[in-house]
């Protein structure tokens, strides 16, 4: 055994410790799994054992399955070779192998105790849930959970059968559709676990159940047992079945299968007992499985996100940067932002602004964000005070001199951030590196200032964060052409440090997120001006499970906001710019309507103080609705082809030099439907070859911006796919 | 083929459908030997001329399961030779029994047939059976299931027809509805319940509100908003109709059919077998069928299910002398009248189930009596009884006086 140490006390107490080498944290792996079976099944068949105790050497207890096992069990070697119920049946039979082993647990007649140091998520909480008892520490960190919906999953080792017969369905289906987690009190409160206690007597309490003759049955394996709140035939029972179908159909807009493979899961199972209901789980959980959605979620919202967050793409041989203070150039909504993240994180931050008062406003923001989190109970006031007293707003630039690295977020305009460029670059240690929040204007342009001041152009950067910046876990890292490797990675450091997720893309006008995004937007404001009716287009975008709906985002986002970006690219681009419906639309609507979103109370919606946002009834008359409308599958296509089509191009541009970037930038910085992976998944998913069918057939109905790119048109003729064979090609 | 034809409707009263109800303490059982001892007596009808009682339940649980239908008629004393049968199809169960039984005389299966229904719905809450549709998730996802007054206020909403324009409605309603009990225009089909020493327990529809406004009905707050919102049903419904910003929710109590207890029995037979019992036909039974439609709205069947049976009859909207259509919701009825182009003046003329209630498995063969019986005080020829039906269906009859 390697993975879990097998210990025998004088009582005759087994304690089975799981601790694999080489990892932080315990998964149920395929070697792990064999030898916690192989142990249990030896201690059951021993006469000389009296119970035993499960636990864990390290700090968490088991933090899951090891999804790059789920992965190859689905993936090329299983899909795509092998016949499709071959491999349904393959994982059928594995995924019932664990289940009977758990059972014959459940049904040896020893007590197993689960002795929970740590957290224990999805397999791991299943793996607890097989024991006959349950003790936690009393540690409020630990988190129990069945957390698979989150990357696309469902329980697969009986949670969905387990946990709504200890706690009834009502309250253990929220749990498992939301991937929610309890800490130790709500757990014992819940019915999860059977006591807390402090770490130190984990073991003692345990061994002293079984030395006390603790029982060895589960509940359901008693006569007579009835679930919890009744099955989906009781009166109270089959409310949570009705109305919890109805709310997972708003919520998931049936985009997301694993949790639609919960509900029936859990209704088929709590209809039958237990062994005939870990058949049904593990049916519905071969669906989900097989279902391209889990693995591309598993692939880019947990492999591919846990890959930027340890910094893979951090250039190699650059020494750790030093982040001490940090510098922030303007205090209004995003500079405030970033110094909050920043002081939250434990840096100290000089936050500048032209007049102390604006400084000051700035630092208030963070003031109010701290006092929700204490009043939210989430921080002490002693820490919040502490992480306030780290931001100081100055007027000036002096106070840059021992700053590490600095953050620009004044407005987006050329003139105004050349001069505090200019300005700062006089004040800056020699060391520090200059990080533009510009979201739109190219990096290598605005370097000039920096250069043009004597700097060494190597260290300019753009960091472009997202807002709300306390909320958005992504942080969009631009390489303008002279940055350097050192400036680079000094970037991704700091992200790190503050938590959030990297993505780093090339230099050009709109970098990767906003050139993408943008794209999602004006699809919306084209298909008004062909004269779609706007209810139409609004729930097409909410069905793609884009979290907003175009024109409700460009509302959001600012009309006038949108207007200007316009008019520059309109002057940048010259000659060869493409004016269209879009632009005259929120033209007419910013300059002759005086309609400027959200912030104004009016935009393509009216903001009632009083009352829901509605549509405004005046779009009629601005874009007439047409005779024929489309439907929304066509509609649907639309907004998801559009961003993918132009991630690809940005793709052949090289603004994006991996898929994963791209995908994983994708979902987190503008919430691009997350059950596809990403853009460049669905791309993958859909076929590139029929994919590019799809996309000329488009660009006959819609026009020239659905023209599928070369990239494109090369990959489906040789049969390449993103994460296949063309992502080592396109990396060379 | 034989013919089929209507030789006697009859009806109880409706009692409110909540505890305080007057037919609350009258079993379902008792409710359906009601009509059925009705028809023997009136008609003086040797009961083993008839092969079969269908009956509609839609809540055939508890003391309404069990085949009421056979149960009743052994309990009304009908001979032993009468079978019996209950059906469910939902809101129509009472039109679908008789058109259950027409079919039979038609295929020579019976001579007479009962066609009828029953609900006490004070006693067995609608709901009481269970079922699949919206509780699995497998077929309420695939079917974007939504309970039906999401589905009347989608209507609405769709078709623009306001909070005001359904109260109108509504007010008409019970207007028609207590001029016709004030003229004894249902004095032909109506059955009093009585009790085992011939105490009355309800001898008129006591549901009624004859002093309803538009300003009481405009006190009353929308029913289905937190159904929508909260539960999310609202969201559900708009994916199936992606073409509406937001539902409206205009329906309440006040303009939505009542909840109540009642029984019917229609009299169902072959020119020969009446002739046999001595017996005078009232109206031939023309054509008659279901259709299914959009689950989702739910209720925009009683349209699709009219243009299909007039097709059948080769006959056109603009034909038919009087229309019955469940009121189910008053925009359930005002979508007919438009789409169809039917005034209404010629349409529930005497009021419906807004003012009166709606007994489920009995309403069909309620409204197809109350059909009949204006049909005949008017003089004319042809009339239609239709009704929207869950799960997205409709039924239909026409009827063509002899």
């Amino acid at each position: 055994m390697t993975n879990i140490r097998v210990d025998k006390d004088a009582d005759g107490v087994v304690t089975l410790t799981w601790d694999m080498p080489g990892r932080s944290m315990n998964v149920l792996s395929e070697a792990s799994i064999a030898e916690y079976v192989a142990a249990a099944d030896a201690a059951i068949a021993d006469p000389a054992v009296k119970g035993v105790v499960v636990t864990s050497g390290k700090p968490a207890f088991i933090a899951g399955a090891d999804l790059s096992m789920l992965q190859k069990q689905t993936g090329a070697a299983g899909l795509a070779g092998g016949s499709k119920t071959a491999t349904a049946k393959a994982i059928f039979d594995n995924l019932m192998q664990f289940n009977l082993a758990l059972r014959r647990i459940e049904k040896g007649g020893k007590p197993f105790v689960a002795a929970i140091n740590g957290m224990a998520l999805g397999g791991g909480l299943e793996v607890c849930l097989a024991c006959h008892h349950r003790i936690v520490a009393n540690d409020p960190r630990i988190q129990l959970g069945l957390v698979e919906a989150k990357v696309g999953l469902m329980p697969g080792a009986g949670g969905t059968q387990r946990l709504p017969r200890l706690m009834g369905a009502m309250a253990a289906l929220p749990l498992m559709l939301e991937g929610r987690t309890l800490a130790p009190t709500a757990a014992l409160k819940g019915g999860l676990v059977h006591k807390v206690v402090p770490a130190a007597d984990l073991i003692k309490e345990a061994k002293a159940y079984i030395k006390a003759g603790g029982k060895a049955s589960q509940p359901w394996d008693e006569k007579g047992f009835r679930v919890p709140g009744g099955d989906p035939y009781s009166p109270a029972g089959g409310q949570v079945f009705v109305a919890g179908n109805a709310m997972l159909h708003a919520k998931t807009m049936g985009n997301y299968p694993a949790q639609e493979a919960i509900m029936s899961a859990v209704y088929e199972g709590l209809l039958v007992p237990i062994d005939a209901a870990l058949r049904i789980e593990a049916r519905y959980m071969t669906t989900v499985m097989m279902h391209p959605t889990s693995r591309n979620m598993i692939r880019s919202l947990f492999i591919n996100m846990q890959k930027a967050n340890k910094l893979e793409r951090r250039p190699a041989g650059v020494p750790p940067a030093r982040l001490g203070r940090i510098g922030v150039l303007g205090a209004g909504m995003m500079g405030a932002g970033i110094a909050y993240v920043s002081a939250l994180a434990g840096l100290d931050v000089v936050l500048i602004d032209r007049t102390d008062a604006e400084a000051e406003k700035g630092k208030d923001i963070s003031a109010k964000l701290l006092a929700k989190q204490v009043e939210r109970g989430r921080m002490a006031q002693e820490a919040a005070s502490a992480v306030l007293a780290r931001i100081s707003p100055a007027t000036d630039f002096d106070r840059l001199k021992d700053v590490d690295l600095l953050i620009e977020a004044v407005f987006e305009d050329r003139a105004i951030k050349a001069d505090v460029t200019r300005r700062a670059a006089a004040a800056l240690p020699p060391h520090a590196v200059f990080a533009s929040n510009t979201s739109t204007l190219p990096i290598t342009g605005l370097a000039e200032a920096w250069s043009a001041a004597g700097r060494d152009p190597g260290a300019f950067i753009g960091i472009h964060f997202f807002s709300p910046v306390d909320r958005m876990q992504l942080v969009e890292i631009i390489r303008g052409k002279l940055t350097s490797d050192a400036a680079l990675a000094h970037a991704m450091d700091y992200v790190k440090h503050i938590r959030k997720t990297p993505v780093v893309v090339n230099d050009a006008r709109g970098f990767f997120t906003s050139r993408v995004f943008a794209t999602y937007t004006r699809e919306g404001l084209l298909m008004l001006g062909e004269g779609v009716a706007p209810a139409l287009i609004e729930n097409a975008g909410k069905m793609t499970g884009m979290p907003m709906p175009p024109l409700a985002l460009s509302d959001e986002v600012a009309l006038d906001l949108i207007h200007k970006i316009n008019k520059q690219t309109e002057k940048d681009v010259g000659g060869a710019y493409r004016r269209s419906a879009a632009e005259d639309l929120i033209e007419t609507l910013v300059v002759k309507l005086g309609r400027l979103g959200k912030k104004a109370g009016k935009g393509f919606y009216d903001y009632p103080t009083d009352g829901r946002k509605h549509l405004w009834a005046g779009l009629a008359e601005l874009a007439p609705r047409a005779a024929e409308q489309p439907s929304v599958a066509e509609l649907k296509t639309r907004f998801l082809y559009i961003q993918a089509l132009e991630t690809a191009r940005c793709m052949e541009e090289k603004v994006v030099t991996e898929p994963e970037d791209a995908d994983v930038g994708a979902i987190l910085g503008w919430g691009f439907a997350p059950w596809s992976g990403g853009p460049l998944s669905l791309i993958d998913t859909v076929g590139v070859a029929e994919f590019v069918r799809q996309c000329d057939r488009l660009a006959q109905a819609h026009g020239p911006r659905f023209a599928p790119n070369a990239l494109l048109r090369r990959m489906a003729e040789l049969d390449q796919t993103f994460y296949g064979t063309a992502g080592a090609e396109m990396a060379a | 083929m034989a013919e089929a034809y209507i030789y006697d409707a009859v009806r109880t009263p409706r009692g409110k459908g909540k505890s305080d109800g007057a037919l609350h303490e009258a079993t379902a059982l008792h409710l359906a030997t009601t009509v059925l001892q009705a028809v023997r007596d009136r008609n003086q009808l040797d009961t083993s001329l008839v092969d079969d009682v269908v009956l509609g339940v839609v809540s055939p649980v508890r003391e309404q399961g069990s085949d009421i239908a056979r149960v009743a008629a052994i309990n009304a004393d009908y001979a032993e030779t009468v079978a019996g049968v209950q059906i469910n199809r939902f809101c129509a169960s009472g039109l679908e029994a008789t058109n259950m039984a027409a079919a039979q005389v038609m295929a020579g299966q019976s001579e007479f047939a009962i066609g009828g229904g029953v609900e006490s719905m004070s006693r067995v809450p609608m709901g009481s059976d269970g079922g699949a549709w919206g509780t699995d998730p497998t077929i309420a996802f695939k079917s974007y299931f939504a309970p039906q007054g999401i589905g009347a206020d989608m209507i609405a909403t769709r078709w623009g027809f306001s909070r005001t324009d359904v109260d109108a409605f509504a007010v008409e309603s019970q207007k028609r509805a207590a001029a016709a009990w004030k003229e004894g225009r249902f004095k032909k089909s109506i059955v009093p319940v009585k009790d085992q020493i011939g105490q009355t327990l309800l001898d008129r529809d006591e549901h009624m509100r004859p002093d309803t406004t538009m300003q009481s009905l405009a006190s009353l707050n929308p029913a289905f908003v937190k159904l929508g919102d909260e539960a999310g049903f609202d969201a559900v419904v708009m994916q199936r109709y992606p073409d509406v910003e937001r539902i409206n929710h205009v329906h309440h109590a006040g303009n939505s059919s009542g909840i109540v207890d009642g029984a019917a029995a229609i009299l169902v037979g072959s020119k020969e077998v009446g002739r046999k019992a001595g017996l005078k036909p009232r109206a031939r039974i023309r054509a008659f069928t279901s259709i299914g439609s959009e689950p989702s709205i739910m209720l925009t069947g009683p349209e699709k299910v009219t243009r299909k049976v007039l097709a059948r009859a080769g006959m056109k909207a603009s034909d038919i002398d009087l229309y019955e259509l469940n009121e189910a919701f008053a925009s359930v009825v005002m979508l007919f009248m438009q789409l169809l182009d039917i005034p209404h003046d010629k349409l529930n003329v005497n009021g419906g189930a807004i003012a009166m209630g709606h007994p489920l498995g009995a309403t069909g063969a309620m409204i197809l009596g109350t059909l009949l019986d204006e049909m005949e005080r008017r003089g004319v020829a042809t009339g239609l009884a239709t009704l929207c039906v869950g799960a997205g269906m409709g039924t239909a009859t026409i009827i063509e006086r002899v």
